[in-house]
C-alpha cells in the first residue's frame, strides 16, 4: 500500500507554465486562439488520465435501493476539461465523490493512469477537489489553507512556502494571505479552494459545482479564470455542473448524465448539433420538437412526412432505428422564417414575436399542431418586418433536424 | 425645513433615549436575581471571613484576619506562636488533583462517546442526548449510595468475582481514593460529554472530507481538524467538570467514608462540627481564588491555541 501511494503521489515536475511569469498575472489572459470555445481541441486519441469502468453506486438496502449511477463507462483524457453535466439528482456528483474517494463504487473500477484506485482512501489519491461548498478550514489562514496538503504529504517547510507563494500569485491572492477564509469574500474563497486544491499538484482536479454560489458577473469572470488555470497548469480538470452554458463555453469534452447514465459524450458542438437522445436535446439549448412519420430511411438518413405531407430528409445517431412515427429536432437558429408558406420546409401561423435584443424569438404555430420557435438575430437591416397572424414558411438549415430516441 | 429636520432629530434622540430606559427597565429582573443569589452571598462570604469565630458557630461582629492565618497556621495554645501547619493544603492540592484527574479521564472517554452520538443520523441523535441525560433524572445522593452497594466488600463486584473463584477474599474498593475517583468520573461525565457533543455536532463534516482529500490520514483529521474546531465545546467540557469536582462534596463524603477529605467536605465540617465559620468562608474564597486564577490561565493557553490554530 505505501508503495502504491508513492508512486501515486509524487506528482509530476509541475509544466514550465505554472511558474508564472509576471507578464500572465497582471490580468486575464487574452483567450488564445479559441480556447475557450472547446470545439477547437482535436480529437486525438491521447492518454486517458482517468478510465471509469463499468461503475455501480446503489445507495440503500433491501427495498429502497437506488442506482445513483448505473454502470457508467467513460475516459477522460490528460489535459481535458471534461464537464459532467446534468441535471441534479444525475449522479453526476455521485462520479465525481467516487472519483475522489468519498465514495466506494458498488461494481466497476476506477482507473487513474490505468492503476486501480476504487478501493483507494482518499488520501492516497493524486486528485484534488474543489467542493461546492469551499469547505476552507476556518480556524486557519489563507495561506495555511493553501499549504494543508503540502504539509499533509510531509513536503519540507521551504517547499511549502514556495509553492503557497507561487499559489498564490496564481489565484492574485497574495495580498489576503494572512486572512482568515471567514474574512474574505465568496469570489476570494472561491480562489482560495481552487489554490488549495491545486497546491499539491493533483493528477486530476475535481470541480463539484464550484461556481454555483457566485453572482453572475462573478461566475463570468471565474469561467475564464478557470479555463486560464487550467491551461497554465496542464492538469486534468473534471468539472461537474448543471448550467448547460457554462459547460457549453468552458469545456473540451462533455458527458451529459440523467438517471445515473451517461447519455453522450462528446464536445461541446458535437453536443449542440448532434445530440445522441431527445434529453439531450431538451436539455442543452432550446430545442424544437415535431412530430411526423418515417416513410423510408437509407444509412444515417430518414426522410421524414409531416402532418402537412412536407418531407425532409433528416439524420439520426448511430446505433437508432427510426420508424414509423417520430419526433424529429431541430434547434431555433437552425431554421429561418419565409414570408411565402409554400416556400418553407414547413408552414404555419405566426402566434407571437417576442423581441430580446439580440435576438428576436418567433412563435409559430405549425400546421398539424405543433408549436415551432424560429430565433432570428436582429440587424440594423432586417428586410421583411412579421406580423402576428400572418401564414408563414419555416425553412430548415441543411442538416438542421434530426430524428432521436425519445 | 430645518426646524422639521432638527425636531426630526429630536424625536430620534428621545426615541433612543426611551428604547435604553425600556432596556435598563428590562434587564432588572435577571439583575435582582443575580444580586440576590450571586453578589450578595458573596459579599457574606466575604464579610465573615474577616470576622472572629463565635465559640457555638456564628461569628463576632470583631475584625480579624484568624481565618486566613488559621488556613496555613496553628497557633500554639501555650506559647502563642504561629507554626505552619500544610494539612488544609494538602486536602486542597489533593482536591486539584481528583479534579484534574476526573476532568482528563472525562475528556478521554466523553470525546469519542460525543463524536459517535454527532456523526449518527439526525433522528436518532436525540435518543444518545436522551440516555447521556437519564442519571441526572435521579438524585446525585441516590446514585452515589448505589455505587456504594456496587463496590463494597459485599457489593455486586465483589460477590461476582468471588462465585466466579477469580479472587477469594473482596477486594477493598469503597473508602479508598479510587472509590471518589470512580464517584467523581461518574458524576461529572455527563457535564463532559453534552458541550463536546454540542460542539461536534455543528462540525462541518465536509471539512473532515476536504482534509482527507488533501492527503491528511483519519489521525491528521482528527488532531488538525476535528480537536481544532471542537475546541469550544472542549473548554466549556473541562471548565463544567473540574469546576465542581474541585468542590465536590456529597460524592467523596459518601464514598471516600470521611477519610480523605476533599475540599468541599473541609469547607462543610467548619460549619458543622468544627465551628469555625470565618475559616469556613476563607477557605470557600481561597477556593474561588485558586479556581479564577487556574481559569483565567486556561483559557489564556487554549484561546491562544485556538489562534494558531
Amino acid at each position: 500500500m505505501g508503495i502504491a501511494f508513492e508512486s501515486l503521489v509524487t506528482a509530476p515536475q509541475l509544466p514550465s507554465r505554472l511558474a508564472c511569469d509576471d507578464n500572465q498575472t497582471g490580468t486575464h489572459l487574452p483567450p488564445r486562439a479559441g480556447f475557450l470555445n472547446g470545439v477547437i481541441v482535436p480529437e486525438q486519441p491521447g492518454k486517458n488520465a482517468i478510465e471509469v469502468r463499468g461503475v455501480r453506486k446503489v445507495f440503500g438496502t433491501g427495498e429502497n435501493q437506488v442506482a445513483a449511477l448505473d454502470t457508467v463507462s467513460v475516459s477522460i483524457r490528460e489535459n481535458e476539461f471534461f464537464t459532467l453535466l446534468g441535471p441534479s439528482g444525475c449522479g453526476k456528483t455521485t462520479l465525481l465523490r467516487l472519483i475522489a474517494g468519498f465514495d466506494f463504487p458498488t461494481a466497476g473500477e476506477i482507473l487513474l493512469h490505468g492503476q486501480d484506485i476504487a478501493p483507494l482512501p482518499p488520501f492516497k489519491r493524486p486528485v484534488n477537489t474543489v467542493f461546492q461548498s469551499y469547505a476552507l478550514f476556518p480556524h486557519m489562514t489563507v495561506a495555511e489553507n493553501i499549504g494543508f496538503g503540502l504539509e499533509m504529504l510531509g513536503k519540507p517547510k521551504a517547499e511549502i512556502e514556495a509553492r503557497v507563494a507561487q499559489m498564490l500569485k496564481l489565484v492574485k491572492m497574495e495580498a489576503l494571505k494572512a486572512r482568515r477564509t471567514s474574512q474574505i469574500s465568496g469570489g476570494q474563497q472561491q480562489r482560495v479552494a481552487l489554490a488549495r486544491a491545486l497546491a499539491p499538484q493533483p493528477k486530476v482536479l475535481l470541480l463539484d459545482e464550484p461556481l454555483s454560489a457566485l453572482d453572475y458577473k462573478l461566475r463570468k469572470e471565474m469561467q475564464i479564470e478557470l479555463k486560464r488555470l487550467q491551461h497554465e497548469t496542464g492538469i486534468t480538470f473534471i468539472f461537474v455542473t448543471h448550467d448547460q452554458e457554462e459547460a457549453l463555453t468552458m469545456s473540451d469534452r462533455i458527458a451529459v448524465m440523467s438517471a445515473g447514465k451517461i447519455l453522450q459524450v462528446g464536445a461541446p458542438r458535437d453536443i449542440y448539433d448532434r445530440p445522441a437522445e431527445r434529453f439531450v436535446a431538451d436539455f442543452i439549448g432550446e430545442t424544437n420538437f415535431i412530430k411526423g412519420t418515417v416513410v423510408s430511411k437509407k444509412p444515417g438518413v430518414a426522410t421524414v412526412k409531416f402532418a402537412s405531407d412536407a418531407t425532409i430528409a433528416a439524420g439520426y445517431p448511430e446505433g437508432f432505428d427510426p420508424s414509423g412515427a417520430v419526433t424529429l429536432v431541430v434547434r431555433p437558429e437552425h431554421a429561418d422564417l419565409v414570408p411565402d408558406p409554400a416556400k418553407g420546409t414547413i408552414a404555419g401561423t405566426l402566434s407571437n414575436i417576442v423581441y430580446f435584443g439580440t435576438d428576436t424569438h418567433y412563435h409559430v404555430k405549425v400546421d398539424g399542431g405543433d408549436d415551432f420557435i424560429v430565433r432570428h438575430q436582429n440587424s440594423r437591416s432586417s428586410p421583411v418586418t412579421y406580423e402576428t397572424g400572418a401564414k408563414v414558411g419555416i425553412l430548415f438549415e441543411e442538416d438542421a433536424a434530426r430524428v432521436l430516441k425519445d | 425645513m430645518a426646524a422639521t429636520l432638527s425636531q426630526a432629530a429630536l424625536f430620534e434622540a428621545q426615541a433612543v433615549k426611551a428604547t435604553a430606559r425600556r432596556n435598563r427597565l428590562l434587564s432588572l429582573p435577571a439583575l435582582v436575581i443575580i444580586g440576590t443569589f450571586g453578589v450578595l452571598p458573596l459579599l457574606i462570604i466575604c464579610v465573615y471571613s474577616f470576622l472572629a469565630a463565635a465559640p457555638y458557630g456564628g461569628v463576632r461582629w470583631q475584625f480579624s484576619t484568624d481565618a486566613y492565618l488559621n488556613f496555613l497556621f496553628q497557633r500554639d495554645i501555650f506559647d502563642d506562636t504561629l507554626q505552619f501547619t500544610p494539612d488544609f493544603l494538602v486536602i486542597y492540592l489533593r482536591s486539584f488533583l481528583f479534579a484534574v484527574v476526573t476532568t482528563i479521564i472525562c475528556l478521554l472517554l466523553g470525546f469519542p462517546t460525543a463524536y459517535f452520538m454527532a456523526t449518527r443520523p439526525p433522528a436518532q441523535r436525540n435518543w444518545w442526548v436522551l440516555l447521556i441525560t437519564i442519571p441526572f433524572w435521579s438524585n446525585l445522593l441516590v446514585r452515589t449510595l448505589a455505587i456504594m452497594f456496587i463496590i463494597r466488600d459485599e457489593g455486586l463486584i465483589n460477590n461476582a468475582l468471588m462465585a466466579l473463584g477469580v479472587i477469594d477474599k473482596p477486594i477493598t474498593m469503597l473508602y479508598t481514593n479510587f472509590a471518589i475517583q470512580l464517584g467523581l468520573l461518574y458524576a461529572f461525565l455527563p457535564f463532559m460529554v453534552l458541550p463536546l457533543y454540542s460542539s461536534l455536532e455543528k462540525l462541518d463534516f465536509r471539512l473532515v472530507e476536504a482534509a482527507n482529500d488533501l492527503y491528511a490520514t483519519r489521525r491528521q483529521v482528527l488532531w488538525r481538524i476535528i480537536i481544532p474546531l471542537s475546541k469550544p465545546g472542549i473548554i466549556a467540557g473541562c471548565l463544567l467538570v473540574f469546576i465542581p469536582a474541585l468542590g465536590a462534596y456529597v460524592t467523596p463524603l459518601i464514598l471516600g467514608g470521611g477519610i480523605h477529605l476533599m475540599i468541599g467536605d473541609l469547607i462543610a465540617q467548619q460549619f458543622g462540627s468544627g465551628r469555625n465559620w470565618p475559616l469556613g468562608c476563607a477557605q470557600a474564597l481561597i477556593l474561588m481564588a485558586a479556581v479564577l486564577v487556574a481559569l483565567y490561565f486556561y483559557v489564556r493557553n487554549t484561546s491562544g491555541k485556538m489562534q494558531h490554530g
